[in-house]
């Protein structure tokens, strides 16, 4: 009994070790062929075939988990509900934004815009892409997940200015710069986390691996975890778009091509804010529940409120949809800081319906610019009747982002509220009920002036490659089918939410 | 090695870092800079090498001259190909800073003052650990903030990747001061980093002089609500 036991446990571990491999090891396989192969379009299906096992993986771990964390690689890799649900969503968002790659590469090369040296950089960098994100949710050591972090902002550095002219590489600079500063920070804040774990008499080899953190928790320094905490919760928020290092999120969004625009939008910020999540439970353990609540609060909710006002004064739909997502962040954090289990599962869901959502907002915003030639609102008048496909992906895309039922994010938001109530935070809800009213109010009345109305005689036509059709139909699908049927991924949440759960 | 000569020492090129990063300050020489920021590079270098002297430690004397080869050398070098760049004049106008945002004066008086806050919010670092590296901590957050200041004040491209520097040198020393650096896989994981960072800001530096024709990123007007 015991020996069969025990087998079974060996033959579970092996498995898993792939399972935590694989998400790792197939987009940078799927790099590494794109840097040698010289059919691009070939290369996009190999970088969206990563991204599939990636979500697989994910999927996989969801379903085989156990009780606590599996490790792989000798303790570097480590796998728990919250990398679980970060690798579905990064799969989910990441499959069809590498699959539109092809229809952009191939517009990009037909109007000109290109040289065969970027064309080939871009099909690297997507996959490399995808694989630093990978890495960053499933890293033991909250040291490597800060690299892995950081080299995403090197990585798509090159996306964000890949369509080159003024405003792509002025966009570009800001992106690096803002963003490795805010990073910077998160460095420190991991250093001083270190020092604190050696002064507590952690070996020194251990002493940032997430388990052995959660262990010793209470034996941190209080005084130098509140300063470390601090300057991860601005460090790692700069990625995730929170308040105050959010100034290079419009600018990026804006110019990146679109599939990167989707991938930054859907997958990055949430990455971001997963490494919060991830030492938030160190920190409740050692300060107490308290100082991450009140500054996830403070964060989340005047990333809210700067989000909602730049949606009123918005005259650009890349941007109007960039701000969306800072809103969304905002409320996520939100979400984070009244932490019971129900509004951290809440949240995870919301972080995957956001990531559906933008997928199919920006590849289907991506088509009307490069009809039009611009992203000015002013411009774009009737897309539903130029395109039926594009208008209503944007459509659904943006009854997603605005929490509209059935799609999934309204459920999520009925639940952070009622968590909000439970633990007498009923004003935070009124707030953010107002602000959340606004920005709606500004998304809706936008996107009913692109996508309604008499197109001019002169408007151009939008047309969609065949790529990007098959993603956008697919990206619809799949957020109708996550808004209706909840239920299969619901275990999942829910104990990623226990883990994650503050301390009251 | 005997104590005083250690706490010497360390003092020593604590002291250094904060005087070079006050004198990138006072310097508006692109070339000039580079070559404070290798200085500073060397005084970085300089903690590991005599801690891992003091403790007869290896590894940490290895992961010393690792980062002196990369702060020292590697990344001032990947700096000064592009101050060459910038034209055959010597003096010209592009190889100094372009009108100050903040004058000399009042950027060393802010610096001053930077200086003090460090000292302020590192208490109770030094309280919890009162070795001589824990001593010098306030200088490490000292040049993440005069880091910061150059950042935040300076308009060519590559004052503020000088600027971005100086950052990272502050939170690679408070590693060295606080403990004998983080774990040798988070270090090397941010050295390439910093290292990648610094060669994507000079392309991006180069791209954005070739569209803008200047290096001066205060021109970079063009994305804006």
């Amino acid at each position: 009994m015991g020996t069969a036991t025990s087998a079974g446990y060996g033959s579970c571990v092996t498995d898993m070790t792939s399972l935590l491999v694989l998400p790792v090891a197939a987009p940078v396989a799927a790099a590494v062929f794109a840097a040698v192969c010289r059919n691009r379009r070939l290369n996009a299906a190999v970088a969206a075939a990563a991204a599939l096992a990636i979500g697989a993986c994910g999927l996989l771990l969801a379903v085989a988990r156990g009780s606590g964390p599996v490790l792989a690689l000798g303790g570097l890799l480590r796998a728990d509900a919250l990398t679980a649900v970060m690798l579905v969503v990064i799969g989910s968002v990441g499959a069809p934004a590498a699959w539109a790659g092809i229809g952009y590469v191939d517009q990009e090369v037909a109007a000109g815009h290109t040289t065969p040296r970027r064309v080939r950089l871009y099909g690297v960098l997507v996959p490399t892409f995808l694989a630093a994100m990978a890495t960053a949710v499933s890293a033991a050591n909250i040291g490597v997940m800060w690299a892995a972090i950081e080299a995403t902002t090197i990585v798509t550095a090159f996306l964000v200015g890949h369509r080159g002219g003024r405003a792509a590489v002025e966009a570009a600079w800001k992106y690096v710069v803002i963003c490795s500063v805010g990073i910077a920070v998160a460095l420190l804040g991991t250093v001083l986390v270190y020092f604190a774990a050696v002064q507590a008499g952690i070996p020194a080899s251990h002493a940032l691996d997430i388990d052995t953190l959660l262990a010793h928790a209470t034996a941190l320094d209080p005084a130098v975890l509140r300063v470390a905490a601090g300057l991860m919760v601005i460090g790692f928020g700069a990625k995730a778009g929170l308040v105050p290092f959010h100034t290079w999120l419009a600018d990026a969004h804006s110019q990146a091509p679109a599939p990167v625009s989707a991938l930054m939008s859907g997958v990055l910020l949430a990455v971001g804010f997963s490494a919060v999540l991830r030492v938030k439970p160190v920190v409740d353990l050692a300060v107490g529940g308290g100082y991450l609540r009140t500054a996830l609060l403070v964060v989340g909710l005047a990333t809210v409120a700067v989000a909602a006002l730049m949606l009123l004064v918005q005259r650009d739909f890349k941007r109007m949809l960039a701000y969306s997502s800072m809103e969304n962040l905002g409320v996520i954090a939100v979400a984070a800081a009244v932490g019971t289990p129900l509004a951290v599962a809440a949240l995870l869901w919301q972080v995957l319906a956001h990531g559906m959502g933008k997928t199919v907002l920006f590849l289907s915003a991506g088509q009307i610019q490069s009809a039009h030639g611009s992203s000015a609102l002013a411009a774009v008048h009737g897309v539903l009747s130029r395109s039926r496909l594009v208008g209503a992906s944007f459509a659904v895309g943006i009854a997603v982002v605005v929490a509209v039922p059935p799609f999934a994010i309204f459920g999520s938001m009925i639940a952070v509220g009622r968590s909000m109530t439970e633990v007498g935070l009923g004003w935070v809800l009124a707030v953010q009920g107002t602000l959340m009213v606004v920005a709606f109010a500004a998304l809706a009345s936008r996107t009913v002036g692109m996508l309604l109305g008499e197109p001019e005689p002169s408007a151009p036509a939008i047309t969609t490659p065949r790529s990007i059709s098959l993603a956008l139909v697919i990206g619809i699908a799949a957020c109708l089918a996550l808004g209706l049927s909840a239920g299969l991924l619901a275990g999942l949440f829910r104990d990623a939410g226990l883990m994650l759960a503050g301390v009251r | 090695m005997n104590q005083d000569l250690y706490t010497a020492a360390m003092n020593t090129a604590a002291g250094t870092l904060l005087l070079s990063a006050v004198l990138v300050v006072w310097r508006r020489e692109l070339r000039a800079m580079v070559m404070l920021l290798a200085c500073q590079g060397v005084a970085l270098a300089a903690l590991p090498v005599v801690d891992g002297i003091a403790h007869a430690s290896a590894e940490v004397i290895g992961v010393g001259v690792a980062i002196l080869a990369l702060r020292g050398a590697i990344l001032p070098a990947v700096l000064l190909r592009l101050v060459a760049r910038r034209g055959p004049a010597r003096r010209g106008p592009a190889r100094r800073e372009s009108a100050p945002v903040v004058g000399t004066s009042l950027s060393l008086l802010i610096t001053a003052l930077l200086t003090v806050t460090a000292f302020a919010i590192t208490r109770p670092i030094v309280l919890l650990q009162a070795t001589v590296g824990s001593m010098a901590v306030p200088v490490s957050f000292a040049l993440i903030l005069i880091g910061i200041q150059v950042m935040a004040t300076r308009r060519r491209a590559l004052s503020q990747t000088v600027g971005f520097l100086m950052v990272d040198n502050g939170i690679t020393s408070a590693a060295f001061l606080l403990t004998s650096g983080v774990p040798l896989v988070v270090e090397l994981g941010a050295s390439l980093d910093v290292l990648f960072v610094t060669l994507v800001l000079g392309l991006l530096a180069r791209q954005v002089q070739a569209h803008f024709g200047d290096s001066d990123v205060g021109r970079l007007r063009e994305l804006r609500d």
